[in-house]
């Protein structure tokens, strides 16, 4: 079985993940209501976010420049990294067991998550 | 509506579909997005993006805790994610080619089927019949604390269940949500493996599925900022408060009520995709 410090430190990333991610889209989100509280957003028909949102390199940039949307988009980058890092770490995991089989399992698991968010 | 008006109102209804997700099993998200599309009229997709984010929100706050119970099991969840994450590369693929008239209609079908699987009791003790070759191979057993100490099990059906798998996630994939009733089915009644283990392993590969069409869905532009903060912080609230709340005998009338709300929020959706 994994061993229980592995375990503790998968709780505490996953934790420290979402709790970051939480504080970091609230202060985005307090930003962005008191500079545009006042507009009216549309959300339907569907248009698409514009790239500065939807490019993790743009999001960042954004965010330096104090664009509270952006500062948003990267709180949820936080967040969908925070899954992704469980996966790193559980290679990590498996390696010191010298499980080999799952080393390689997560590390294929691993490879499909970075396809998609690359 | 201005934006300091909706937003307050989004986390109202986010936080209340997080409560009552927790509460009854049936997850956050899977309620949010009928509630935004039919409530405040937001495009399918919009919703799809942001409770997408929410999904993994809760699913990673509620595995940290399930993971130090010890009752999830790494390796199977790891196995099954293989699957899990393929099917939400297929799924969030899919969803850019199939009319959201028909998206609507799928996820009302899912939705419905949710309702009924919230409601359905469980028959405890399943019982391993007969040996597959795979769970040696795989590793695919382990032990949980039971009321009278640690009881063992072992996986069977790893093909089938693995199969299952692929499907919930590209469910998910294609509507946002975690499919955490069909992850279930797959380990508790193909693979034989305790409910309880099931269901907080279901749990923790719900996030990393999610995770991997929300990298698509950003990309994509569904995720909208201003749209994703109430929902995710919302459903995360309601989430974390439903879980601390002991599950009594109130649930159950709870659970129907809910499991009412969702059946017709789920005929609301078909509906609304054959008006289209």
């Amino acid at each position: 079985m994994t061993d229980e410090r592995f375990e503790r430190w998968i709780a505490m990333l996953l934790r420290a993940g979402v709790l970051t991610a939480a504080i970091v889209v609230l202060a985005g989100g307090v930003g962005h209501l008191a500079k545009f509280g006042h507009t009216t957003p549309s959300y339907h028909p569907f248009h698409g976010e514009p790239h500065q949102y939807t490019s993790a390199k743009a999001i960042v940039a954004g965010a330096i420049r104090m664009d509270w949307l952006a500062v948003i988009q990267l709180g949820l980058l936080v967040l969908i990294a925070t899954p992704v890092a469980r996966v790193a770490l559980s290679i990590a995991a498996f390696t010191l067991e010298r499980d080999w089989i799952y080393v390689s399992i997560t590390a294929a698991v691993l490879a499909i998550l970075l396809y998609s968010l690359l | 509506m201005i934006l300091l008006h909706l937003t307050p109102i989004v986390f109202a209804i986010s936080a209340l579909a997080g409560f009552l997700g927790a509460l009854t099993g049936l997850g956050g998200g899977v309620v949010v997005t009928p509630a935004l599309t039919l409530l405040l009229g937001v495009d399918l997709r919009y919703a799809i993006g942001a409770s997408l984010v929410s999904v993994i929100a809760t699913s990673s706050g509620a595995a940290a805790a399930f993971v130090r119970e010890g009752y999830s099991n790494l390796r199977i969840g790891m196995f099954l994610e293989v699957a899990t994450t393929l099917g939400a590369l297929l799924g969030a693929y899919l969803s850019a080619r199939i009319p959201t008239a028909a998206l609507a209609v799928i996820f009302g079908i899912a939705l419905l089927h949710a309702a009924w699987q919230s409601l359905r009791e469980h028959a405890g003790g399943s019982v391993a019949e007969t040996a597959d070759p795979l769970t040696a191979k795989l590793k695919l057993y382990g032990s949980y604390p039971a009321e009278h100490g640690p009881e063992t099990y072992r996986a069977t059906h790893v093909k089938a269940g693995f199969g299952l798998m692929f499907g919930a996630g590209t469910l998910s994939g294609l509507l946002g949500i975690g499919s955490g009733a069909l992850k279930v089915i797959a380990m508790d009644q193909v693979m034989r493996i305790p409910f309880k283990v099931s269901t907080t392993t279901s749990n923790f590969m719900i996030g990393v599925t999610a995770a991997a069409s929300a990298g698509i869905y950003l990309k994509r532009g569904y995720i909208d900022p201003a749209l994703a903060m109430p929902v995710m912080l919302g459903v995360l609230a309601g989430s974390v408060i439903g879980a601390r709340v002991l599950m009594g005998a109130a649930t159950k009338v709870l659970r129907w009520i809910f499991a009412a709300v969702v059946a017709v929020m789920a005929i609301e959706m078909i509906y609304s995709g054959f008006a289209k």
